[in-house]
Parts: C-alpha cells; structure tokens; sequence
C-alpha cells in the first residue's frame, strides 16, 4: 500500500516535470532583452492575454548607498520621482530652478547655525529658519498649481497600480497601462529619470517622517525590527534603517537627493522590463528611442565594509505595552552563494504551509505559539544577511519558550536527515510557485527585472528551480551546522511591560 | 576623459536616432492610437438542477487549474454571543479533516502535489477553494468534494482556532492603526453591528464542535453554492465531472439574509488614548451607500476627485501642500448589499492632530464652497474610464465579477453599464452627492494617539468620549495558566 502510494507519487512528479519544462521554455521564447548603448537594459516579455502592459524599472541602488548622516536619502529620491520633471509640474522652469536654488542657499545656511557646536545664536537661527520658508513659498509659486501633475497625468491615462519601493538594496518603479499609453509610458518614464526636479522637497520630506512615524516610531513591531537590525550588523550598512534615523530626515537637503540621483541612477545601473500585450519589435525601439537618452556616467564606487564574524550572541530586548514577540538572526553569505538555493530549501521547509516544520511543532503540537516561520533576506539579500526566526507566542506563553522550541527544530536540522517526502515537497512546490507566479504582468516584471539585475540575466529566474533541484539532504545539515550557532545569534524580544502611569496594571504571564 | 567620450558617444547615438525617429517634446505630443478593441472570453454559466450555480472559464496559458466554491451564510448570521464562530468555522473546515482523512493528512497529500485546497469563513459567505497543477486535477477535485460534503471538524483542531483567536483578541491594542480601524467601524456603524463588532474571549471560547457542525448542516446546500473554475480545462469534460460530483446532492433550505441594523455613533469626539506613540490616526465616519443606489455611478466619480490617488483633493491638499500625512485617503463607501462606510482617514505627528482636524473640515465645508470643478471631474472620469480594462484584464478578474454578480444579484453584465453610467455623471451629480452625504455635522470624529503630545487639547473641539478598550477578562481557565492576558491589555 505505502509502495503503491510513492509510485504514484513518483509518475505524478514526472508528468509535473514535464510539463513545467515545456511551459518555462515556452515562456523563455517570448523575453528579449537588449542593452542599450547607455548601458540600461530593456527587456520585454509578450504576454498577449489582454490589451495592456506592465513596466517595472528597477534601479541598483538602495539605503544601503545613503551616504554617511544621510540615511533615508535613497527612499527620499524615490518620494521625489513623482514630483515632475522641468516640464511636467511647473509654471515657468527657468524661474522654479532659480527659485530652488534659493532655497538651498537659505537651507545650508539654516543647517549652519543649527549644527554649530558652540555660540548658535537663537535669534540669529529663528531668522535663518524664516528665510528658508520664505524662499520655499516663492519656490512653491511655480509648482503650486501644478501639484502631482505626474501623477494626475498616469492616472488619468488609465495608470493603475502606481507605486514604488526602496529597501536596503534596490529601488523600484511600476505601474500598468492600457497597451496604447506604451509611447506615453516611455516619455514619462524617461523624462522622469531625466530630468527630475527637487520641488516641494522639505513637505515631501515631512511626509516621509509621517511614513517612519507610522511604519516604526509607533508601531512595537517597528520599533523591534530596527533595533534589532541595527544589533546584528555592526560593520555593514545593513544596520541602518531605510526609511532613515530622524535626525537625518530631519537634515538631509534636495542638494543631497540630487546628489544621490545623479551618482547612482546612471543608465547601467537600470533595468525596465515591459510585460504584456506587446510585440518586442514594435516595441523594442519606443522604449530604445526614449530610454537611450538617459546619460551614461561613470560608475559610483559601490565598496560596502564587509561585515566581520559575528563573535558573540547579541540580545536587544524592548519592554513595551504590547504583547511579546520573539525574533533571532543568523548571519549568512549573500544571494550569489552556492548555496543560496540551500537557505531557499530550509526556508520552505521551516515556513511554508501546514507541513511545516515550525508550524507543526509550534502552533499544532506544542499550541505555544500563534504563527513561526523562518526565512533569509533580513534586512535585503544583495549583501551577506540574516535567516531569521520569528515565533508570537500565545497568551500564557513567554518568549523563552519560543527560543527553546525553535532551537529543538534547528537541532534537528542539525542531526537529523530530512525526509524523502519532505524534500520532493520542496521541490515540487518550487515548480509550482514558479508557475503560479507567470500567470501576472507586474509579477512578471518585477521578476524579470529583479533577475536581470542581480545575475545580469534574466533566464536566472528560471533556473532558481534547477538549483532547489540539485540541493540534498546532506547540504541542508551542512548549512545548519555552519550557520545556525549561538555565537552567530542576535535576538530580539518584546517583553510586555504594561501601561505606564501612577497605578501599573499587574503583569500578566509574570510569576 | 573617458566620461567625456562616454557622453559625446552617447550624443552621437541620440543624434541618430533623432532621424529615424520624432521625440515627444511634451507629453501631450505623444501620439495614443485607440485602443484594439477587446472582448474578454465570459465564462460559460451553468445552473443545476438543484440550484448549483457554476462558472466555467477556461485559460489555457498555464497548466493549472483554481476552483473557487462560495457558499451563502456568514458572519452577520452568526448570534453575538458567538462572535468568532465563523472564523472558526472557517479555519477548522479545513484543518479538522473530513470523514475519511484526517486535516494533517489532508496536508500532507496536498503538499506533495504543492496543491491548496482552503476555506474560510466571511461576513455574508463561507468559501473553499482549490489551486493545482492540471495533471493533479483528479486528486484535488476529491479533496475539494471530500471536504465540501463530509468535513469532520475534528477537537484538536477547534482547540488550535481558539488559541489563535484568543492571541489575536490578546495583540487587538498593539497597533494603533488596527485600533482606530476596528473603533471607526463600530462608530459608523454600531458597537454591535455584524460588520463592527469583534470576538472576545468568552464567545470565542462558547463555540462548540456542534455549531460548527450545525452551520455546515444548515448552509452547504447545492442551492446556497456558487461555484467558479478557472484554468487549463476543457468546459465540456468540466462539466460532466462537476454534474457527476454534485448532480444528484439534493437541494435543502435556501439560506436567508438577516435584518442588520446599521445605528452610527452621535457626532462628537472620540478618543482612544495611547501613549506609546508619537502619530495620531484620524477617522471622520459616517454611513454611505450601496452599490445598487443609482448615485453610486457619481459617488465613483466623487470619490476618485475627493480621496482617490495621487490626483485628489484630499491628497493634494492634506500630503502635498501641506505635508501633514503620509496616509490620508477618504470617500464615501458603498457595499454591494448593505452601506459602505463613509470615512475621511488620515494619520499625523501627534503635535498637529489639532491642525489636521482642521484640514480635513476645510476639505469638507470647502465641497460647498469650492465644488468640484469641471477639470476635476474630467480627471476622474478619465481615471476611471481609461483605467476600466483593468477590470477585466484576465480569465480569473472576468469569473470573480461574475461570480460577485451572481452572488449579491447583480445583473451580468453590470460593468458594461457601469462604464456607460460613469460617462453620463455630470458636475451637478456629483455636487449633489456631495451635499447628500458629505455633513461634517453628522460625523464622529476618532483620533488613536497620545493626548498629551496634541498641539491643542482635543477638548477645544468639543467634548470628547473617551472610548474604553480594555479587553474583556477571558473567562478562568482558557488562556493557560500564567496570567491573564486581560491585565496586559493598554488600559486607559
């Protein structure tokens, strides 16, 4: 009975494999991709379901390029990228940039006596604030009346879906168009990375601090995550936050968002990927057309220090009103490693699902915890990271608990063989989320893009599942073993530490 | 040097192209050919005799293939000292197995195949669906089958759900936004309206094995079913197998819509504190509408103009000019058979609650003072209209209309006549939808945050209710033995 059941286990698994390779070659004839003169790279994808079209244009830069005291400068530009171009947004260029450069002159010399370590004169300051608003409502003369123009106009052409990202190793830009806007598209696209404008910089700029109050000053999850990155990553700027410290927010200029534009969004840093109904020879030469004009310039030095060995076990632990929370790191190389596909495996074994190592001891055998997973690309992946394990404990339970059942689960990583059932699951289900996730233009995009500009090409993407393929059980303890010590450990924990005030409610899970 | 000659090769590739090919110098130049036209495959609609109603929409682009199964019932009908059964419901469905297979079983054998079969519990349906690859179709269609008709709902199972609801009820008061989401509904709506009210520990803790059993007993009939498949399959053999899995399951009691009273807060000031923030969220409430109101076609327009995108008033205003929010959104909200809520949104630094409370009652006096323009209509409507294909842009987005159609009796081809109504809306409409609904005088008024931090007391606006979240105590011995997680809760 148990034999009959894995042969037909196994004549499944054949007719899955085969399929799945006649679809992704299918899929692989309908991509080109091309490098432009400029260095920028174009890929378009023919998927001719419906008469619309995808874009997602990655950029190879991220807050872990934000220059020293300048942390969130990366995520700022990305804000600035919807405020127009010198003919988009504006009344009267000429007079805005001159206005602009105004501003920056009464911004520096704000800074200057805000900054000054001895003798800053309070008067001498209020004025200096007073002149720098005045010269950013002569500056906002221009642009007032033209507020979000970039955005109205993709809305009204039917944008839908508008929207970017930044994280710590890459920024992205995407939205979907009906499939006549593709000309339209590629103007505003360029024009965008062409000729952006630093307008209305410092309202953005308060915006973006309502976004770093909301994601993680109020937020206890927030607050978690950035102390403990910033724990696990001495060296690296992967201890940094993206969304930027508030000081810096509440220093960086448009000079210095210009700045980072103009050294990290060159053309070779780019790629746009078009997915949808388009022909790639219709197509290819619009987007060559628009995109060339983007200058090539020299490319920024990219050198990050290295994060050294970690030597000993770190613990940051937040005392909050919240209910606890338990969260530990292990550091481990970047994406290009070997045995990335390795870290893919433990991943969906840990994590994905009911059959879930963590999920069936935490949350079914042991009903300690609520949810538990385990995953790398803490805080990105472009650079050596973190795999990290999260559990939320249960009313009742404590975070302890949580550390010694994930550690159980780990330790069996360790000694113990993973099962054949269990690493055919892995990658059959690679397969299968990788068919899944052609079925959509903007996954598809960002895919493509995404691949292209980590291994330079695209095709990666498809082979992703060829590497899962090759992993063995003896790898997957190999890297237990290797990565998973105390000494290379940062936790982090929420503790609940009741309401503040005169009368503190009585601690629950306490003794 | 090298820079240089990067760039002047760069012009020289620039000044050829400029030949072969005429740039747009602005954005209105670009050139925009009709759209071809485009006529999405409708999926084939199928009644039963017993009632069963089914979707057929075949895409060949993929080998997989996604059955979605809703069935009538939900939430709303589930007594209050119950809140909770449904959610319940809908996980253990699932994870407590069918007759023939336990719910860890069930996983097992799905995995392998990297097959999903899931269900869920909502406010006015259950659903169970499934996704596979086409070649796994036979093994997961009786999973699906299995568990539509014979689920067994095993103890261990309800035990987990409960624990998973009670630490979900324990971490309600964690996140400052999700406290003023669930209070802002409870304001517009009623504390104890089915689409406000949240479960708590003791009507968690009173579901039984036997109610589960009960709902099922008394919902999944063939008749109270909508079921839709999407994928790499031909209708005709499709067909057969659903006739033959579900032909001869006898039609049983329709299920009924229970009378939900919708009974919002009085207008005044609402406060929840919490003092470990530094950020306030903001709700203005009300109630709005349905989507079978014939304003809906100009509250679609109102809304895009008031509160929508990039394009919109309240974001222009309040985040662009003023640079008080990072979130703020708003509009009048419309249910597909019950009123959506009205609500004006936004979050900022606690030092101008004060300031953007002002804002956001300019945005609304300012509706009569300076109505929405001509341009701004236009701009909508184009938003709108340009943007309707997204609609319907795939096999699975055309089902899912017609499957919400189907569900809330709708007629089929409602986003044909949508566009068409969408174009007729006139400056006039949308003012007079505007005045109906859009009354600063009527509305609750709920700031989440740290009073003590405000730029002026929340109390120069009026007086202010002070609302009491603590959670209510669980009753003794459900939550473990080290404390209850009622002390832990934010008490004001």
């Amino acid at each position: 009975m148990k034999f009959r059941r894995v042969l037909l286990i196994t004549v499944v698994f054949c007719f899955a494999s085969l399929a799945f390779s006649q679809d992704v070659a299918s899929f692989e004839k309908r991509i080109t991709a091309k490098k432009l003169a400029n260095g920028l790279t174009v890929i378009i994808c023919e998927r001719p379901e419906a008469p619309v079209f995808s874009f997602f244009t990655h950029v190879d830069a991220g807050s872990v390029q934000d220059p020293m005291a300048k942390t969130g400068l990366a995520h700022m530009f990305e804000h600035m990228a919807f405020k127009g171009t010198d003919k988009i947004g504006t009344r009267d260029y000429a007079g805005e940039k001159a206005a602009l450069a105004k501003v920056e002159v009464a911004y520096a010399a704000y800074l200057a006596e805000r900054d000054k370590p001895v003798n800053r004169e309070e008067q001498k300051l209020k004025q200096l604030e007073q002149a720098w608003r005045d010269a950013i409502a002569e500056a906002d003369k221009f642009s007032a009346p033209y507020n979000n123009e970039f955005g109205k106009i993709v809305e009204s052409e039917g944008g839908e879906g508008m929207n970017a990202f930044t994280n710590h190793d890459e920024t992205g830009y995407s939205y979907s168009f009906p499939v006549n806007r593709l000309e339209l598209w590629a103007y505003l696209e360029s024009e965008r990375f062409l000729h952006p404008v630093m307008r209305q910089f410092y309202k953005e700029r308060n915006v973006v601090i309502e976004e770093r109050r909301m994601r993680t000053d109020s937020n206890p999850i927030g607050r978690l995550l950035e102390q403990f990155t910033s724990a696990s990553f001495a060296a690296h700027p992967y201890h940094r936050p993206t969304i930027g410290w508030m000081w810096d927010l509440n220093s960086f200029s448009a000079t210095d968002a210009q700045n980072f534009f103009d050294r990290y969004y060159i053309a070779q840093n780019m790629v746009v990927t078009v997915v949808g109904d388009v022909k790639a020879s219709e197509a290819m030469p619009i987007i060559e057309k628009y995109f060339s004009r983007l200058p090539a310039r020299s490319t920024p030095d990219e050198a990050t220090t290295a994060e050294p060995p970690q030597k000993s076990e770190r613990r940051v632990v937040l005392h909050e009103q919240s209910q606890p929370l338990y969260l530990e790191g292990y550091h481990r190389p970047d994406y290009h490693s070997p045995d990335d596909a390795v870290y893919d495996a433990i991943t969906d074994l840990m994590s994905n699902g009911r059959t879930s190592r963590l999920y069936r001891t935490l949350v079914r055998d042991k009903q300690i915890a609520s949810d538990s997973a385990g995953f790398s690309g803490l805080p990105g992946n472009k650079y050596p990271h973190l795999f990290a394990f999260y559990a939320f404990p249960i009313p009742g339970h404590k975070p302890e608990e949580m550390a010694d059942a994930i550690h159980g689960e780990i330790e069996r990583l360790k000694k113990e063989d993973i099962s054949d059932e269990e690493l055919k699951m892995i990658k059959t289900r690679a397969k299968a989320s990788l068919l899944r996730s052609l079925g959509s233009n903007e996954g598809l995009a960002s895919n493509l893009g995404l691949f292209q500009a980590r291994y330079e090409d695209w095709r990666e993407l498809f082979r992703s599942v060829d590497r899962i393929d090759k992993v063995t059980k003896a790898d997957i303890r190999r890297i237990a073993n290797q990565i998973f010590v105390p000494d290379n450990r940062t936790v982090g924990i929420i503790e609940f530490a009741g309401p503040p005030g005169p009368a503190p409610a009585p601690q629950g899970g306490a003794q | 040097m090298k820079r240089a000659l990067i760039a002047l090769f760069a012009l020289i590739l620039i000044g050829s192209n400029a030949q072969l090919w005429a740039q747009a110098a602005s954005w209105k130049d670009v050139l925009i050919p009709p759209l071809p036209a485009f006529h999405p495959a409708q999926p084939k609609r199928i009644a039963l005799p017993n009632g069963m109603v089914i979707f057929l929409q075949e895409d060949h682009e993929l080998p997989l293939i996604d059955g979605f199964a809703r069935i009538r019932g939900g939430g709303r009908s589930v007594p209050a000292s119950k809140n909770g059964l449904m959610d319940i419901y809908g996980e253990v469905w699932r994870t407590g197995g069918t007759k023939n297979q336990t719910g860890d079983q069930l996983d097992d054998y799905l995995e392998q195949r990297a097959a999903h079969v899931e269900t869920g519990g909502g406010i006015d349906s259950t659903t169970i669906n499934w996704s596979c690859l086409k070649g796994d179709l036979d093994d997961v269609f009786k999973v699906f089958q299995d568990l539509l008709q014979n689920p067994e709902f095993r103890a261990d199972k309800i035990q987990i759900a409960q624990k998973g609801m009670y630490d979900g009820i324990s971490r309600r008061n964690d996140d400052p936004g999700g406290i003023a989401a669930r209070e802002a509904a409870k304001l517009a709506y009623g504390a104890k309206n089915p689409y406000a009210r949240v479960p708590e520990y003791a009507t968690v803790a009173a579901v039984t094995r036997q109610d589960l059993v009960d709902w099922h007993h008394n919902y999944v009939h063939p008749n109270n079913i909508i079921l839709g498949v999407v994928g790499d399959f031909d209708s005709a053999a499709m067909e057969a197998r659903i006739r033959q899995a579900f032909g001869a399951w006898p039609k049983s009691q329709a299920a009924k819509d229970p009378e939900i009273k919708f009974t919002p807060a009085k207008p005044g000031n609402y406060l929840v504190e919490k003092t470990d923030v530094n950020q306030s969220n903001i709700y203005m409430v009300g109630l709005g509408t349905t989507r079978k109101d014939p304003d809906y076609f100009a509250i679609s327009v109102f809304n895009e103009a008031f509160g929508g995108g990039f394009s919109s008033r309240l974001f222009g205003d309040i985040r662009t000019t003023k640079g008080l929010a990072y979130s703020v959104g708003g509009g009048i909200g419309t249910g597909w058979d019950r009123p959506g809520m009205l609500r004006l949104v936004m979050s900022t630094k606690s030092e101008t609650t004060g300031e953007a409370i002002q804002a956001l009652d300019e945005e609304i006096s300012d509706l009569s003072k300076k109505p929405i323009t001509d341009e701004e209509i236009k701009r909508a409507k184009d938003a709108i209209l340009n943007s309707f294909i997204f609609r319907f842009d795939s096999p699975g987005k055309v089902l899912q209309e017609k499957m919400a159609y189907e569900f809330y009796g709708y007629q089929l081809d409602f986003l044909e006549k949508y566009q068409k109504e969408i174009e007729k809306v006139t400056k006039e409409d949308v003012a007079r939808v505007a005045a109906k609904y859009m009354h600063r005088d009527q509305m609750p008024v709920l700031v989440v945050g740290n009073p003590g931090e405000f730029d002026k007391a929340f109390s120069s606006l009026g007086p202010v209710n002070k609302l009491d979240t603590t959670i209510p105590a669980p009753p003794p011995g459900i939550v473990g033995d080290q404390g209850s997680p009622q002390q832990r809760c934010f008490q004001d």
